[in-house]
């Protein structure tokens, strides 16, 4: 096949001025969380004092472990919620189904500001108390649907034999599920999870309608500095964040690569032991 | 996988205690009066009759027009971007799709934040310009501070659809339209447009519903006045309490955001049978 037409470097230029705009807010988030001075407008000298104060910084520590609470908690309960729902509706033939499916990806159509205040108002009206519990059932509403579209997408590459065989070999419905189509959809279920933690952790809009007055999350806690200044502290944190996904994304990527080599190691043996049958 | 039905229980709860109940709530709210009860309410059009005065119209009006510009500026700086990353090789397009996601790990509001600081009137680009002798030119508070938050933060909502649909396109087609005669501006809107429009559809439909109902980057780059429709529903909700008409503005965006979403698919798929 023919090679497709290299960009030219005007065309490259573009990108790159794209990417500029677009890292330029990380670069200043990064930049000054090891500025000196507590102002934005220039930069006046490295310190890592606001790293210094962060892990001092009890509100802030305690703003943290809260996201990370809920985070881990919702997608652990949206993935239990979101991998039955998306298994049990690929098995409906009804005509129900496709409501239930509009269903399943409505909370991720409807604007997040009108969860956010649906979700106040109802949990008002069932005198829930505004805390962890209703932020952990409001993050589920669009924690659910990310797992679920994942979920779904892999189950239609599936084989659907499989299970059958499964039954007809005498495995009960519970096995079969457990044995069979949970370690296929194993995959879809974790990425789906990490999207879902990740906007969790990125939530304002919804937690904020939902929050009370005592928990603070740390996007809340970004929202509330805003208005009167953020500290240098919180570009720390992001900082410190931004760095351990990226070695978990390395790490990661480093140990997928490895296992692809291995896997071709394999096959070539494989291959090589087979008698050749252009021959 | 017959055998898997009753599995859909704790779904099925979950669906219908958390999106379909609270979701009727809203339509609940914006056909009754302040003060009802559940039990004892009076059924009312008052809510949607509001609509029609002018402040509330123009709020409306304004944030579709934002939301319109914003889609129709980040398809039109995304498009070619996918583009130009879909003709790298197949390592490098991981790669600069990975780059195109990596911002939006940052925390959008510290990022938002840091816009802010960029576009003040002594921020940093002013200091440059302020260096040329070109002048403080006085940005943030305006359509213009609110037009770049919202572009630079739903820009990898577009470029990630377009590319996906980019990819996927069987290249071939490429060589046999240029082999029967057609140049390259033909070959491009014929083939390659016609084929990514799924991307397409799916990056504006995104990006117009993250921007129209965003209230959170107008906040803080547009400043307290600036209003959105996102921005009056809060007010409605925390600082005038009318959950009534809150409900009632909920419900006509949810509405209108909903059905232009159906058009879309159907025009979509209109297309595709061509």
């Amino acid at each position: 096949m023919k090679q497709m037409r290299a960009n030219t470097k005007l065309q490259n230029a573009y990108l790159a001025f794209l990417f500029f705009l677009m890292y330029l807010p990380v670069a200043i988030v990064i930049l000054f969380s090891f500025n000196e001075s507590k102002l934005y407008v220039s930069f006046s000298g490295f310190s890592l004092v606001w790293y210094e104060k962060l892990f001092r910084d009890s509100a802030m520590m305690e703003a943290l472990k809260n996201s990370l609470i809920l985070g881990i908690l919702s997608c652990a309960v949206s993935a239990v919620i979101g991998t039955l729902g998306a298994v049990s509706l690929s098995a409906l033939k009804l005509r129900s189904k496709g409501v239930l499916e509009y269903i399943a990806i409505l909370p991720l159509m409807v604007p997040e500001i009108i969860l956010g205040m649906v979700l106040m108002a109802f949990f008002y009206m069932l005198k829930l108390p505004f805390g962890m519990l209703t932020l952990l059932i409001g993050h589920t509403v669009f924690c659910v649907p990310y797992i679920l579209v994942e979920v779904k997408a892999s189950l239609a590459l599936m084989d659907p034999s499989l299970t059958e065989a499964a039954r007809d070999l005498g495995a009960s419905s519970w096995r079969a599920f457990l044995d069979i189509t949970l370690p296929l959809v194993m995959p879809a279920v974790a990425s789906g999870s990490l999207l879902a933690f990740a906007m969790s952790m990125d939530d304002v809009v919804i937690s904020i309608f939902i929050n009370g007055p005592r928990i603070s999350t740390l996007p809340i806690k970004v929202y509330t500095q805003i208005k009167t200044g953020v500290t240098p502290e919180i570009n720390a944190l992001c900082t410190i964040m931004l760095a351990v996904s990226l070695t978990a994304l390395a790490v990661f990527s480093i140990f997928r690569s490895h296992k692809k080599e291995e896997n071709r190691d394999e096959e070539q043996i494989d291959r090589a032991s087979e008698p050749d049958q252009e021959l | 996988m017959k055998q898997y039905r009753h599995l859909i229980r704790p779904y099925l709860i979950w669906s219908l205690v958390l999106v379909v109940i609270p979701l009727f709530l809203i339509v609940f709210y914006a056909f009754t009066e302040e003060g009802n009860e559940v039990l004892t309410f009076s059924f009312t059009w008052k809510n949607f009759a509001r609509f029609l005065e002018a402040t509330y119209l123009n709020v409306i009006l304004k944030s579709f027009w934002l939301g319109f510009i914003t889609t129709a500026i980040c398809l039109l700086l995304g498009y070619p971007l996918a583009y130009f990353i879909s003709r790298f090789s197949e390592k490098a397009q991981d790669t600069l799709i990975l780059l195109v996601t990596i911002p939006m790990w940052i925390n959008m509001l510290l990022r938002t934040y840091a816009w802010m600081n960029l576009l003040s009137d002594n921020g940093i680009i002013n200091q440059l310009l302020g260096r040329l002798n070109l002048g403080p030119v006085s940005m943030m508070y305006t359509d213009f501070s609110v037009l770049v938050g919202l572009v630079c933060n739903f820009m990898p909502f577009m470029i990630i659809p377009i590319h996906t649909s980019l990819c996927k396109m069987d290249k071939s087609l490429l060589e046999a339209a240029m082999d029967l005669g057609a140049n390259r501006v033909q070959t491009f809107w014929k083939v390659t447009w016609k084929l990514s429009m799924p991307g397409v559809v799916n990056g504006v439909m995104m990006v117009f519903l993250l921007a129209v109902s965003s209230f959170v980057i107008p906040k803080l780059l547009g400043g307290g006045q600036y209003m959105l429709i996102g921005n009056l529903i809060e007010s409605q909700f925390i600082s005038v309490g009318d959950w009534n008409f809150g409900s009632a503005i909920s419900m006509i965006l949810a509405v209108i955001i909903l059905i232009s979403m159906r058009l879309m698919q159907k025009m979509d798929k209109l297309q595709q049978e061509e």
